[in-house]
């Protein structure tokens, strides 16, 4: 249950997206920017449904206006999950 | 002033295997690509040819096109995007169907898992121009760009936009050919429905034993330059595209025109687009589908358009025999194989071919390869590609 998330599991499962996306794993870490790891609006749609079918949070696209960096989208999921 | 359309590079892929060369080498040898009534490209491994993005980004009918691209390109000896200024770099690349996987498999997520939770990439993976897009993306080809659209023609459509692009001036470079890669539920089901698809799983075109065109996948890419700009920059120049035509049957949504009139119309207009006379061919690479309706009506169409007697002497052979029908990406496919038996001044065979049917009488090139008579001078020859919707591209090349 999404009661049971860490904040290490969701960054992790945040991490191995990215590299599915295509970013290079050396450069995926929680500072990281999207747009350095050439992730696009597109991808972050992706990442959104992965979010919304592991943890049953649902991200809508003004959730997502403003995430920059790997760390600001752990910090959403994890507020949403209250 | 007329400019001269010169090709640079060349790649393919196709069930004979990656790489133009590996085309040309296999089915001059009368090896076939097809296995159990498919021609796929099963040496293709996307990941040893794009990175992990390109590879998510791309319906498999792009990611041919991409590969295709990469060994043109090497071929034609670019570096890092294109020669000169890339504003009059163009990318023109033809597909039947594209990308057709995706649009399935993402109308499946939808049915069995809802509309929320289909691919955003979607529609840029399965649009048509998809293909076009990409390349022209990932080369900085910033001049012209877009898709040909005519069914089986569209490869040859394509490289025949192309050349007007270079020959009008409105480019000096350009990335152009077809790509295709509809060997899907859908369209193998379908096109089973309409009876085109061979029951034997045998691609013999103009045998009497003929009985449907076998699925094939694949693309071919050219790189086409204005002579003079090549000649400048000193690269190697494979051959010319010297002319192009193209017609409509106006007669059946799928059938060909019985006679070859629209057809025999193209290769004339082709001719006279060259400047060639009928006689300076010297070697025709058919469309020969190994349907019954084509391989006849495309019989009548070389007789008509050079006369019996000329024909008569002519060979004329199908790459369709070694790789299949590779439907948007056979007209450019097809294009490379003819550039490249010119330049070894040698036809390649139509594999298969036992039985003659009655009045398809032309030198079919039964099976074994044979040297090009009478191309001890200029190697000219022509590549034919009609599509369904009745339409006829053909182009006349000329290699060095």
């Amino acid at each position: 249950m999404s009661t049971t998330v860490t904040r290490e599991e969701i960054e992790q499962r945040v991490f191995k997206a990215l590299e599915e996306f295509g970013a290079e794993p050396d450069q995926i870490n929680p500072d990281a920017e999207f747009e350095a790891m050439d992730v696009d609006s597109l991808d972050l749609v992706e990442l959104a449904q992965i979010v919304e079918d592991e943890y049953g949070v649902q991200l809508k696209g003004e959730d997502m206006e403003g995430i920059k960096t790997v760390r600001q989208a752990v910090d959403l999921v994890m507020s949403k999950l209250g | 002033m007329t400019r001269t359309v010169a090709i640079t590079g060349v790649g393919a892929v196709t069930p004979l295997g990656v790489g133009a060369r590996t085309l040309h080498e296999r089915w001059t040898a009368g090896r076939s690509g097809i296995e159990d009534g498919y021609g796929r490209a099963g040496e293709f491994e996307p990941k040893e040819h794009l990175s992990v993005k390109e590879v998510r980004r791309a319906d498999r009918f792009t990611q041919l096109a991409l590969a295709a691209t990469k060994e043109a390109l090497e071929d034609a000896g670019w570096a890092d995007g294109p020669p000169g200024d890339p504003d009059r770099a163009a990318c023109v690349i033809g597909t039947g169907i594209g990308g057709i996987g995706t649009l399935e498999s993402q109308h499946i997520v939808m049915r069995e898992q809802g509309e929320d939770r289909i691919s955003p990439l979607s529609i840029p993976l399965l649009m048509a121009n998809a293909a076009s897009g990409v390349v022209a993306m990932k080369h900085d080809l910033r001049g012209q760009s877009f898709g040909t659209v005519s069914a089986c023609a569209a490869g040859a459509h394509a490289i025949g936009m192309a050349e007007r692009l270079i020959r009008y001036g409105d480019a000096d470079v350009v990335v152009t050919g077809g790509s295709e890669a509809a060997i899907t539920p859908l369209a193998t089901a379908a096109f089973t429905r309409m009876d085109a698809l061979s029951d034997s799983g045998v691609s013999r075109p103009f045998d009497r034993r003929r009985d449907g065109f076998v699925m094939g996948e694949g693309a071919g890419i050219l790189v086409l330059e204005d002579e003079e700009a090549a000649k400048a920059r000193g690269a190697r120049i494979l051959g010319y595209v010297r002319g192009y035509a193209s017609t409509s049957d106006a007669h059946h949504l799928t059938a060909p025109e019985p006679t070859g009139r629209g057809a025999a119309k193209a290769i004339e207009l082709a001719l006279k687009d060259a400047g060639i006379a009928p006689e300076d061919v010297v070697y025709v690479n058919a469309h020969g589908t190994s349907t019954p309706l084509n391989d006849r009506s495309e019989t009548n169409a070389i007789k008509t358009a050079f006369g019996e007697e000329r024909a008569a002497e002519l060979p004329v052979s199908s790459t369709k025999s070694a790789i299949g029908h590779l439907l948007g990406a056979a007209g450019a496919v097809e294009a490379i194989a003819t550039l490249l038996a010119l330049r070894d001044r040698i036809a390649p065979p139509t594999l298969n071919y036992e039985e003659p049917d009655e009045g398809l009488d032309l030198d079919y090139v039964p099976n074994e390869a044979r040297p090009l008579a009478g191309a001890n001078g200029r190697a000219i020859g022509i590549s034919n590609a009609f599509g369904f919707g009745g339409h006829n591209a053909v182009l006349c090349l000329e290699a060095q």
